[in-house]
C-alpha cells in the first residue's frame, strides 16, 4: 500500500471564468472524442458521488451506443446528511462544470445537458442561471452544439439516486428503476445519458486542463487525484477542503479532531463507522473506505445509539417506500434498535436485525436500502454496549 | 435465428432462451417456480416486492428474477441459503406491517400473500409487529369498491392496472417511506374520484386490500325471507367463468349446472341477461338505423358514430373524461338495467307479482354493475330496478355455502318468460361479440339475406388486439332501406379502458370516421371483467372467449331477431323497439362528471 500523508489540495476551487473555460473546451475539442474519453480513463478518475464508478469507462459505454439522441446530467442533488460540498462548487466555481459537461456532451455525442439542482438550492438558481446563460451563449458564439438546462429538484433525498433522478425529471414520482439497463444505455427520456456528480465534472475539465499526467500526480493506485470533503461535527474546523485521496484517517482526525474523537462517520449517513481502535489502518479511499465527501466527526460525549437512531430516522423516511427490504426493513431496524434498548427485546435480537440488514443489502433495489447496512453494521459491531445500555 | 438464443444454467441445469426472456420466465421452462408478488402477466415490471430474487453466481446482489434478463453464460440459483433467507426476510417483513386477520378478510383462502406464507411456514412473527392502526376502517364509500389499506403489500399492481390498461389513474402512490401508501387523488372516498368501477384492479390485487363491496348476506336474507319474489339473472360472461372458482379449468362452460345451483340456493325464478342482449339489439339496431337515416336522408345533424353503453364503467370513463362526446353514446341501459326495469314491470305483471315484494338479483362478471344498479336513473319501474349485484366470485361463494357439490348436478334449463337467449346474446361476453349480433340481425333486417361471413361468424371483430376496425358493404338491401344502398359501414371495437382513451381521442380529433363503435370496459370485453375469477391472464382470457364462442354455435337460434320471448315482449308490451314504452323503461340519459 503506498504511503499517503494528509495533503490540502486547491484544484477544484480555482476560480476560471467563463471565457476561460470556453477556451480550454475549444482547445480540447481540437483532441477527438475517443481521445477525451481515453485520458479520462487514463486518469484513473472515479465518481465522486459515492459509488465510485470510473468516470472515463462511463462516458465510453454512453459513446458506444448509437442513438441520436443522448444526454449528460449534472446530479446536484446532494442530499447525503452531511454533505455540502456541491453546493459550494456551484456556488464558487459553476462554470468549470458547465465546462465538464460540455467535454462530456462532446465525447459521447450528446447535444444536451441539464443539471439537476437540489430542490434547497433554489437560492442558487439566479447566480447559476446568469453563468449557464453565458456559458450557452458562449458556445453558440463558438458554434459548440450543446446547451445545458437547470431543473429543480423535488426535495426528496432519494431522487439523488441517478434513475429516480430521471424518472423526478420525466415528471414521474421519484422511485428507482430495475437495472439493468444502466443510464448509459437507457437513462433519462429512455436515451443513452451520463450522470456524474457535480465534482466529478469538475475534475474532468481539470483533468483535460492540467493533463492526465498532473492529475495522477496526487492519489493511490485505486484512488487517482484529489476529492472535496465536507467535514462536520465534533470538530473546530468544519468545513469544505480538497485532500489528496489515500490518506490514513489518523491523519485526517489529527488535523481535523477536538482532541477526543471517538469515531468518524465516513461517506455520510449511508456510509461507515469506523472507530477510534481502527484510525490507524484506514485509508480514506476506494481502497478503504470510500466517501461521497462527508466526514462526520463524533467526540465521546456522543451517544452512538443516538447517532444510528438518527440515521435509521433519516432513511425510514427518505426510503421511496417502493421495495420491501427497504421501506419495512428500515422500519424494522430503527423499531428494534428501541425495543433493545428498552429492553423489550433481549440484546440477541441485534444479531436478527444484523441478518436483515445483511439482507437488505442484497435484496433492496436500489442504493438507498443497500447501504443501510453500512451504519447500521459498523455501529451496531462497535458500541454494541452503547446500543444495549 | 441461434444467434438470439442465449445460454445459461439455473440450478445446475443448462437452458437456452430467447434474448430478452426474465430469469423468471425461463426459470418456468425448466419448472423451478419463483414466488412473485408484483409481477403481474398483464402489467409492466415493477421489481418492488423482491420476494422473486435469485443468486447470480459473480454477482454481490441478488437479481429481482422478474425484472432481470437472461445473459449468456449466467449461473442462476433460485434456492440457494441466500435466495431462501431474503425471501423468508421479505414474507415475513410484509408480514410485520399486514393485519392478518385471515379468518375474517375477504380474500381468505384466495390470497397469494396467504400462499406464500403457508408454503414458507411463517409462524410466529420475528420481528415487531408494526401494523399501524387496526381500527382504522377500510374505504367502503363505493357501492362496488372495498379497499383496504391495512391489507396492502404496496405491490403497485392495482396502480399500474388503473394507469397501463384503463388510462383511468385512480390511484396512485403517495408519500414516502413509511407513509408510502396506495391512494386516490387528494385522499379523496372511492366514490368521490375518477373510479369507474370496473373492478380491474381487484382481479389483479394479490390480497384482500382491493376487493368488491359484497352483498351476500343481503341476497341470503332476501331468499330467506318468504314474503319475497327473488328473482335471479346471469349475464353471458358468468356461465364460462363460474366454473374456474369451483374447480374447473378456465374455459369450461357451465350453464346448465349454475342454473341448477342456482335453483338450489333458493332464487324463485332464474332468468337470463341474454334476454335482454338480444333486447338490446333490437333496440340498439334500430337506433343505429334511426341515426344513420337521420344523417343520410334528412341531413340532420346527429351524434355519430354511435357508441354502445352495455359496459358501465365504459359509461362513467366517459362521463368523467369526454363528456363532449355523451351524445354519441346510445340511450340503451346495459342489459341488466333492462332486465331490471322489465322484472319488475312485465315480468311481475305476467307473474300476478307486486312489484313491491320482488327483489331483483343479478350475478354478474362486473363490479361497475354493482354501481350502475344504485344510480338514481336507473328506478324506471318505481322501484329500485336491480336490487343486488353479486360477482361471478360471489356466487361461487353462494353454491360453496349452499353446501352444493357443482361438479356432481344436473344440468338445468333458465325459468321463463325473460329466460331465453340466443347465441347472438352469449357473445355478448366477448370484445366485439355485440358488434358481431348487431351485424347479425342489422345486415338482415336492411338486406333480408344473413351476414356474408361463413357459418354467421364474423371473424375481424374477433380477437384480443386492442382496437379493431371492420367494414362491411351494405348492397341489394329492401326497399325501405334504400338510404343505405351501397354504404360501407364502417365499425371499430375497443376493449379495455386504454383502448377506449386511444380510440376516444381519435374520434375526439377527427383522425377516424366510423358508424358504430363498440366498447367494453374491461380488457377482453366482460369475459375478462372486474367480478370473474381471480387469477387472470391473457392465456386464461383466452381460453374464456373461445367457450363463449363455442356457446354460440352449440345454440339453436344465434340472432336476436329470432329470439321467440323477444318477439313476444314486443307484441304483449313494449310495442315496438323505440316505441313509447322501450323508452320509458329500456333507454336512459348520461351525466357530465369532473375528471377531478
Ligand atoms: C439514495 C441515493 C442518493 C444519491 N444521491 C446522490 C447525490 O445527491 N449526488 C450524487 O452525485 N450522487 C448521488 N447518488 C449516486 C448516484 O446514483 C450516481 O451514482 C452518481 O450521481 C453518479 O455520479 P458519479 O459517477 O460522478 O459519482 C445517490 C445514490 C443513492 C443510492
Ligand atoms: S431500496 Fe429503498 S429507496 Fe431504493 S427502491 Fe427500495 S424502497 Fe426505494
Ligand atoms: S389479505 Fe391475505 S394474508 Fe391478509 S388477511 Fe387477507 S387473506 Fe390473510
Ligand atoms: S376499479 Fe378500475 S378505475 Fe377504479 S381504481 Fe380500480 S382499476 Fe381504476
Ligand atoms: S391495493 Fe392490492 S394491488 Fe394495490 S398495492 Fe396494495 S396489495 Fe398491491
Ligand atoms: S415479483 Fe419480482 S420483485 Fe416482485
Amino acid at each position: 500500500m503506498e504511503n499517503k500523508v494528509l495533503k490540502r489540495v486547491d484544484y477544484i476551487f480555482q476560480e476560471s471564468s467563463v471565457v476561460e473555460v470556453i477556451e480550454l473546451i475549444t482547445k480540447t475539442f481540437k483532441k477527438t472524442p475517443d481521445d477525451i474519453i481515453l485520458d479520462v480513463i487514463d486518469s484513473g478518475l472515479r465518481g465522486r458521488g459515492g459509488a465510485g464508478f470510473p468516470t472515463g469507462l462511463k462516458w465510453r459505454f454512453a459513446k458506444n451506443e448509437d442513438s441520436p439522441v443522448k444526454y449528460v446530467i449534472c446530479n446536484a442533488d446532494e442530499g447525503e446528511p452531511g454533505t455540502f460540498k456541491d453546493r459550494e462548487i456551484l456556488e464558487t466555481v459553476a462554470s468549470k462544470v458547465l465546462a465538464g459537461m460540455c467535454i462530456c456532451g462532446h465525447s459521447i455525442g450528446a447535444k444536451e445537458g441539464f443539471i439537476y439542482l437540489r430542490g434547497e438550492y433554489n437560492y442558487l438558481l439566479p447566480h447559476l442561471s446568469k453563468v449557464t446563460d453565458d456559458f450557452n451563449n458562449q458556445l453558440k458564439t463558438k458554434n459548440i452544439d450543446f446547451t445545458v438546462y437547470i431543473k429543480s429538484g423535488s426535495g426528496a433525498y432519494i431522487c439523488g439516486e441517478e434513475s429516480a433522478l430521471f424518472e423526478s425529471m420525466e415528471g414521474k414520482r421519484g422511485e428507482p428503476r430495475n437495472k439493468p439497463p444502466y443510464p448509459t444505455i437507457s437513462g433519462y427520456n429512455a436515451k443513452p445519458t451520463v450522470i456524474n456528480n457535480v465534482e466529478t465534472l469538475v475534475y474532468a475539465y481539470m483533468i483535460c486542463k492540467m493533463g492526465v499526467e498532473k492529475f495522477k500526480e496526487l492519489g493511490t493506485k485505486d484512488s487517482r487525484g484529489s476529492k472535496v470533503f465536507s467535514v462536520s461535527g465534533d470538530t473546530p474546523n468544519a468545513g469544505i477542503f480538497e485532500l489528496e485521496l489515500g490518506m490514513p484517517l489518523k491523519d485526517f482526525v489529527q488535523d481535523f479532531g477536538d482532541g477526543d474523537t471517538k469515531a468518524v462517520q465516513v461517506g455520510g449517513a449511508s456510509g461507515h463507522c469506523v472507530p477510534r481502535k481502527h484510525f490507524n489502518e484506514t485509508i480514506i479511499g476506494f481502497e478503504g473506505i470510500p466517501t461521497g465527501g462527508s466526514m462526520m466527526i463524533f467526540n465521546s460525549s456522543r451517544s452512538m445509539y443516538n447517532v444510528l437512531h438518527d440515521y435509521l430516522e433519516f432513511f425510514t423516511e427518505e426510503s421511496c417506500g417502493q421495495c420491501t427490504p427497504c421501506r419495512v426493513g428500515c422500519q424494522q431496524l430503527l423499531k428494534g434498535i428501541e425495543a433493545v434498548k428498552k429492553g423489550e427485546r433481549k440484546p440477541q435480537y441485534l444479531d436478527e436485525l444484523k441478518k436483515l440488514s445483511a439482507t437488505m443489502k442484497v435484496a433492496a433495489k436500489c442504493g438507498l436500502g443497500q447501504s443501510v447496512a453500512n451504519p447500521f453494521n459498523s455501529i451496531i459491531d462497535n458500541f454494541r454496549e452503547e446500543i444495549i445500555y | 435465428m441461434n444467434e438470439f438464443l442465449v445460454n445459461l444454467k439455473i440450478n445446475n441445469i443448462p437452458v437456452s432462451v430467447k434474448e430478452g426472456t426474465t430469469i423468471l420466465d425461463a426459470a418456468k421452462i425448466l419448472n423451478f417456480k419463483i414466488p412473485t408478488l408484483c409481477n403481474h402477466p398483464d402489467l409492466t415490471v415493477a421489481g418492488n416486492c423482491r420476494v422473486c430474487v435469485v443468486e447470480v453466481e459473480g454477482s454481490r446482489l441478488l437479481s429481482a428474477s422478474c425484472a432481470t434478463p437472461v445473459s449468456e453464460g449466467m449461473e442462476v440459483y433460485t434456492n440457494s441459503e441466500k435466495v431462501r433467507t431474503a425471501r423468508k426476510h421479505v414474507i415475513e417483513l410484509l408480514l410485520s406491517e399486514h393485519n392478518a386477520d385471515c379468518t375474517k378478510c375477504f380474500k381468505n383462502g384466495h390470497c397469494e400473500l396467504q400462499d406464500l406464507a403457508s408454503e414458507y411456514r411463517i409462524g410466529d412473527h420475528v420481528f415487531i409487529d408494526m401494523v399501524k392502526d387496526r381500527s382504522k376502517l377500510a374505504d367502503m364509500s363505493s357501492p362496488s369498491i372495498a379497499k383496504d389499506d391495512s391489507k396492502c403489500i404496496r405491490c403497485q399492481r392495482c396502480v399500474r392496472t388503473c394507469e397501463e390498461l384503463q388510462s383511468v389513474s385512480a390511484l396512485a402512490v403517495i408519500n414516502k417511506g413509511d407513509h408510502q401508501k396506495i391512494s386516490t387523488f387528494m385522499n379523496k372516498p372511492m366514490d368521490d374520484v375518477v373510479c369507474t368501477n370496473c373492478g380491474q384492479c381487484i382481479n389483479r390485487c394479490p390480497t384482500g386490500a382491493l376487493t368488491e363491496r359484497t352483498y351476500l348476506e343481503e341476497v341470503w336474507n332476501a331468499i330467506n325471507n318468504p314474503s319475497k319474489h327473488v328473482v335471479v339473472q346471469t349475464a353471458p360472461a358468468v356461465r364460462i367463468g363460474l366454473g374456474e372458482d369451483l374447480g374447473y379449468k378456465p374455459g369450461e362452460r357451465v350453464t346448465g349446472k349454475m342454473v341448477a345451483a342456482l335453483k338450489h340456493i333458493g332464487f324463485d325464478s332464474v332468468l337470463d341477461t341474454d334476454f335482454t342482449a338480444d333486447l338490446t339489439i333490437m333496440e340498439e339496431g334500430t337506433e343505429l338505423l334511426t341515426r344513420l337515416k337521420k344523417a343520410l336522408v334528412e341531413g340532420e345533424k346527429v351524434a355519430l358514430p354511435m357508441m354502445t353503453s352495455c359496459s358501465p364503467g365504459w359509461i362513467k370513463f366517459q362521463e368523467h373524461m369526454f363528456p363532449d362526446l355523451l351524445n354519441n353514446l346510445s340511450t340503451c341501459k346495459s342489459p341488466q338495467q333492462m332486465f331490471g326495469a322489465l322484472a319488475k314491470t312485465y315480468y311481475a305483471r305476467k307473474k300476478g307479482i307486486d312489484p313491491k315484494n320482488m327483489v331483483s338479483v343479478s350475478i354478474m362478471p362486473c363490479t361497475a354493475k354493482k354501481f350502475e344498479c344504485n344510480r338514481p336513473e336507473m328506478r324506471d319501474s318505481g322501484y329500485q330496478d336491480v336490487d343486488y349485484v353479486l360477482t361471478t366470485r360471489e356466487l361461487a361463494m353462494m353454491v360453496k355455502q349452499a353446501g352444493i357439490d357443482f361438479m356432481k348436478l344436473d344440468d338445468e334449463h333458465y325459468d321463463s318468460i325473460m329466460g331465453e337467449g340466443t347465441g347472438a346474446a352469449v357473445i355478448f361476453g366477448a370484445t366485439g361479440g355485440v358488434m358481431e349480433a348487431a351485424l347479425r340481425t342489422a345486415y338482415e333486417i336492411v338486406t333480408g339475406r344473413e351476414v356474408p361471413f361463413k357459418n354467421l361468424n364474423i371473424m375481424p371483430v374477433r380477437g384480443f388486439e386492442g382496437i379493431k376496425e371492420a367494414k362491411v358493404l351494405i348492397n341489394d338491401v329492401k326497399p325501405e332501406w334504400k338510404f343505405l344502398e351501397g354504404v360501407e359501414l364502417s365499425v371499430a371495437i375497443a376493449h379495455g379502458l386504454h383502448n377506449a382513451n386511444e380510440l376516444m381521442k381519435a374520434v375526439r380529433e377527427g383522425k377516424v370516421v366510423y358508424h358504430f363503435i363498440e366498447v367494453m370496459g374491461c380488457p377482453g370485453g366482460c369475459l375478462g371483467g372486474g367480478g370473474q375469477p381471480i387469477p387472470t391472464s391473457p392465456e386464461i382470457r383466452q381460453k374464456r372467449a373461445s367457450a363463449i364462442y363455442a356457446e354460440d354455435e352449440g345454440l339453436p337460434l344465434r340472432k336476436s331477431h329470432l329470439n321467440p320471448e323477444v318477439a313476444l315482449i314486443y307484441k304483449e308490451f313494449l310495442g315496438e323497439p323505440l316505441g313509447h314504452k322501450s323508452h320509458d323503461l329500456l333507454h336512459t340519459h348520461y351525466k357530465v362528471r369532473k375528471r377531478y
